[in-house]
C-alpha cells in the first residue's frame, strides 16, 4: 500500500463518526444472534473469540453455535442462559464506529433499557415475525420515547420461519407504525430480516425482493444524526475549574467543563447561572490550543473577561437564553432500585448536569403501565423498574431544561443517601 | 474540524472529551484519586488524556504501578522516563516487597498476576485511594464489557458484577463510604484499534517492545514467549530469533508477542485493523486458565 492510500485511510479513519444504539427485544426473539451477526459481517468477530463459543456451545451439546455466548459474559448469564446485565459491543465500518448497548429483555430489566437508552442515537427493536408485536415491543418503543432517542429501527427477524411472507412482515410493519405514532416516536424504519441466517443484514436479500428499503447496516451507517444534537441553546455546565499553581502559568483561571448544547465562541455573551453575572468569553482553550468555537460533545476550557465567582454546578448560557432555575420539578422517574420503593416524603440526593443537591419527593401524580400507558392516579409509590410522574423539591436550584429539548440538561439521576446506590432516572418535564 | 461538514466531530474527538469528561468529574468529586500506570499503550494513553484534561495545570494526581517485579526492562525505562518528563509522583505498589515480607505467597507456577491484587489493595489501603483510573477497554474481554464507567468496589474491593450501579447520559455516581472505592475506566468505550489510530494522531511515544524487533522466543501454547529471566525454555522447547512485536504490556512471565513486522505506528495501525485475533487472545496466557478467569480476579478486587 502506497504512503498516500496509507495517509488518506488514516484520515478517513480519524474523521468517521460514532453512532450510539441500544437494542431491545424479547427473550428468544435473537437479539444476541443478531449482535453476533453484526459483529461477524463486519468482521468484528475475533477468531479467538468465536473458537471459545464454539468449544463452549460444543462442551454444552448445543446444536449449533451460540452466538449469544459472545455477549453473555458473566458466570451467571452463562448459567441460565439470558442476559442479565447492559453490555457495551464495538464495530466499525469504513463509514462510521458503533457502539452498541445491549440490554436485556426480560421485563425486570427495564431499568438496563432506560440506562442503554439515555445515551443512544438510535434504537433497534427486534420481533419475531411469527409471534408479532409482544408486550415487550410496545413497552420497548415507549421507553425510546421516552428517552428521546431520535431513531427507531423495528427488525422484524425470522422471517426465514414464516418464508419471507410479505403481508406477515407488513402487518407487523403497520400495526408498530400506527402505535409508534401515538408515541411521538421519532424517525422510524422497519425492515425484514433473518439475523440467523444473514439476510438483509449487511447486505439487500434476494429473498425479498419486494422490500425495497435499506439492509440493517447500511440504515446505521447512513442515518442522519448530526442534526439530532441541539445546537441553538447555549448550555456549558461547569465542571472543573482550573487554576494552575504554577510559576510558568499565572493568572490562568479556566472553567472546564464538556458543550451540553449550542455553540460557543469568543466574544460571545454569556450568562451565569445562578448568580446571573455576565461577561463575555474571552477564550475557548484546549490543550492543542485554543479554539473558533466549541459544540456539543467537546470537552474544553472556557475564560471569561471578567473575574466572576463560578465553580462547579454553575451553568454558562446565554442572556437571552437561559434554562430554568428552579427548585421544584415535575419529572417521570423510572425506579430502578430492588430494595426500597420511590415514596412521597422520602429524601434522596439528586445529580444533574455537574450539580448535586438533596430532593424531597412533594408528591407520584401517577404510575404509568408501561404496556397500557394506563396512568394510574391513586398509586401510593414507585417500585423497580416502574415509571411515574413525580414532583421534587430541591435544596438548591437545578438549571435545567425540559428534557424533550435538551437530553443533558433535562436529565438527573437519584441516589439513595444511605446506600448511596443510583435508585433513580429523571426525565425533567417542567422546572420552575 | 472541516469546514465543510460544521459541527461534526470524529469518534476520536468524540472518544476523547468523553474520556476528559470522565476525567474532570472523578476530580471533581473525589479525595484522593490516583492513575494505574504500567507503562502500557492504555495507560499511555491515559496520560495524555490526563494532560489535556487539566492543561495549563499539571496531571493533579499521582500515578501508581503495581510492580509485579516481572519486568520488561524497556517498559521500566519507559515509566521513568514520562514520570520525571511530567513531573508526576510515582507509587510503586511491590509485588516482590510483599512476597519478601511474607504478605503474600508466590505462586507455585512462578506467576503474579493474581497475587497482584492483594498488593495493589494494600496500597490503596496505605493511601486511601478513594478513586483508581484503569486503561481497561470493554472490547477487551467479556467480563470487562459488562463493566460500568464508574465501578463500583467495597471495602475489600471487590466487584459484583450483579450489582452495579446503572450509568444513565454523562451522570456518573461516584458517591461511597470510606474504604470503599470506585474504579475509573475513562477508555471503556474505546477499542485496541482507536487507542492505535489516537497514539498516531497524538504522535506519543510508546516502548520500543510495540514495535517489531528481533528477539529470543520460544513458542508455547501457540505463543510466542520472550526468553528471560523469567521464561526459561523447557524440555522440547527451541530457542530461535523471531521478529515480534508486544500487543500488550503485561507481566513479563505472562504475556507473549506476537510475529509482527510492524515497526512503526502506521504499520502497526494495518496490522491490528487485519488481525483475527483479540490482543488478550494473543497474548495473554493468563485469561486462557478458564472461561471466566477476568471476572474471577475483577471480583477478587484485580481492576
Amino acid at each position: 500500500m502506497s504512503q498516500a492510500t496509507l495517509e488518506s485511510e488514516e484520515a478517513a479513519a480519524r474523521s468517521m463518526d460514532l453512532l450510539r444504539f441500544a437494542t431491545a427485544g424479547s427473550v428468544d426473539d435473537g437479539k444476541s444472534t443478531l449482535i453476533g451477526r453484526l459483529l461477524y459481517d463486519t468482521k468484528s468477530l475475533f477468531s479467538d473469540q468465536l473458537e471459545a463459543v464454539e468449544a463452549v456451545s460444543a462442551a454444552r451439546g448445543d446444536e449449533y453455535t451460540n452466538l449469544a455466548l459472545l455477549t453473555d459474559g458473566l458466570r451467571a448469564e452463562r448459567e441460565q442462559g439470558i442476559t442479565i446485565d447492559v453490555a457495551y459491543r464495538y464495530f466499525a465500518t469504513p463509514r462510521r464506529k458503533f457502539i452498541i448497548a445491549d440490554t436485556p429483555g426480560h421485563i425486570q430489566y427495564t431499568r438496563n433499557m432506560v440506562t442503554g437508552a439515555s445515551t443512544a442515537d438510535l434504537a433497534l427493536i427486534l420481533v419475531d415475525a411469527r409471534k408479532g408485536l409482544v408486550e415487550q415491543s410496545r413497552r420497548h418503543a415507549f421507553l425510546t420515547s421516552l428517552l428521546r432517542v431520535p431513531h427507531l429501527v423495528l427488525c422484524v427477524n425470522k422471517m426465514d420461519l414464516v418464508d419471507w411472507d410479505r403481508e406477515v412482515y407488513e402487518k407487523i410493519a403497520d400495526e408498530f407504525t400506527s402505535f409508534a405514532a401515538k408515541l411521538d416516536a421519532p424517525d422510524l424504519t422497519v425492515i425484514p430480516i433473518s439475523a440467523l441466517e444473514g439476510d438483509n443484514i449487511a447486505s439487500r436479500s434476494e429473498k425479498s425482493p419486494w422490500y425495497e428499503g435499506p439492509s440493517l447496516l447500511h440504515h446505521l451507517e447512513h442515518v442522519h444524526i448530526a442534526s439530532d444534537r441541539n445546537l441553538v441553546d447555549v448550555r456549558f455546565p461547569v465542571q472543573y475549574v482550573i487554576r494552575p499553581q504554577s510559576t510558568v502559568v499565572t493568572d490562568y483561571r479556566g472553567y472546564a467543563g464538556q458543550v451540553a448544547s449550542g455553540v460557543l465562541k469568543p466574544g460571545d455573551d454569556v450568562m451565569v447561572l445562578p448568580s446571573g453575572m455576565t461577561s463575555k468569553i474571552s477564550a475557548i482553550d484546549t490543550a492543542d490550543g485554543p479554539v473558533d468555537e466549541a459544540f456539543p460533545p467537546m470537552s474544553v476550557t472556557v475564560r471569561l473577561a471578567d473575574e466572576i465567582d463560578i465553580s462547579r454546578g454553575d451553568m454558562i448560557c446565554r442572556p437571552n437564553n437561559a434554562p430554568a432555575v428552579a427548585q421544584d420539578v415535575e419529572a417521570m422517574v423510572c425506579w430502578m432500585d430492588e430494595t426500597a420503593p420511590l415514596r412521597v416524603g422520602a429524601k434522596y440526593t439528586i445529580k444533574h448536569t455537574t450539580r448535586t443537591a438533596r430532593a424531597v419527593v412533594r408528591g407520584l401524580q401517577y404510575r404509568l403501565d408501561v404496556n397500557t400507558l394506563h396512568r394510574d392516579e391513586t398509586a401510593p409509590q414507585l417500585g423497580l423498574n416502574e415509571i411515574g410522574r413525580v414532583k421534587l423539591r430541591t435544596t438548591i436550584p437545578l438549571l435545567a431544561d425540559e428534557y424533550r429539548r435538551n437530553r443533558t440538561t433535562g436529565g438527573f439521576i437519584l441516589i439513595d443517601e444511605a446506600t448511596n446506590r443510583t435508585v433513580g432516572a429523571g426525565m425533567i418535564i417542567e422546572a420552575q | 474540524m472541516s469546514q465543510t461538514k460544521p459541527y461534526r466531530v470524529s469518534h476520536l474527538d468524540a472518544l476523547e472529551a468523553e474520556s476528559i469528561f470522565v476525567m474532570r468529574e472523578v476530580m471533581a468529586e473525589f479525595e484522593r484519586p490516583v492513575l494505574l500506570f504500567s507503562g502500557g499503550k492504555d495507560s499511555i494513553v491515559m496520560l495524555r488524556l490526563a494532560e489535556k484534561a487539566f492543561a495549563p495545570a499539571r496531571i493533579p494526581f499521582p500515578v501508581m504501578h503495581v510492580d509485579t517485579g516481572h519486568n520488561f526492562p524497556e517498559v521500566l525505562e519507559y515509566r521513568d522516563t514520562r514520570v520525571t518528563e511530567l513531573g508526576l509522583n510515582l507509587v510503586v505498589a511491590s509485588v516482590q516487597e510483599a512476597i519478601d515480607s511474607g504478605t503474600v505467597r508466590e505462586l507455585p507456577d512462578g506467576t503474579r498476576n493474581r497475587i497482584q491484587t492483594p498488593v495493589l489493595l494494600a496500597a490503596v489501603e496505605k493511601y486511601r485511594f478513594d478513586a483508581l483510573f484503569g486503561g481497561a477497554r470493554r472490547d477487551e474481554e467479556k467480563a470487562r464489557a459488562k463493566e460500568r464507567m464508574f465501578s463500583f468496589r467495597d471495602e475489600f474491593g471487590q466487584w459484583d458484577p450483579k450489582n452495579q450501579r446503572p450509568e444513565l447520559w454523562s451522570l456518573y455516581n461516584g458517591r461511597h463510604h470510606p474504604g470503599e472505592s470506585i474504579r475509573v475506566f475513562p477508555l471503556s468505550n474505546w477499542t485496541e484499534l482507536d487507542v492505535w489510530h489516537y497514539i498516531a494522531k497524538e504522535e506519543i511515544a510508546l516502548p520500543s517492545i510495540y514495535y517489531a524487533h528481533d528477539r529470543e522466543v520460544v513458542e508455547r501454547d501457540g505463543m510466542f514467549y520472550a526468553v528471560n529471566e523469567f521464561i526459561v525454555p523447557r524440555a522440547g522447547e527451541t530457542v530461535e530469533t523471531r521478529t515480534v512485536r508486544y500487543r500488550t504490556v503485561g507481566d513479563a512471565s505472562q504475556t507473549a508477542a506476537v510475529l509482527s513486522d510492524a515497526d512503526t505506528v502506521e504499520k502497526v495501525i494495518d496490522e491490528v485493523a487485519a488481525t483475527r485475533i483479540t490482543e488478550r487472545g494473543a497474548t495473554r496466557g493468563d485469561d486462557k486458565v478458564s472461561e471466566a478467569a477476568m471476572e474471577d480476579r475483577k471480583r477478587e478486587g484485580y481492576f
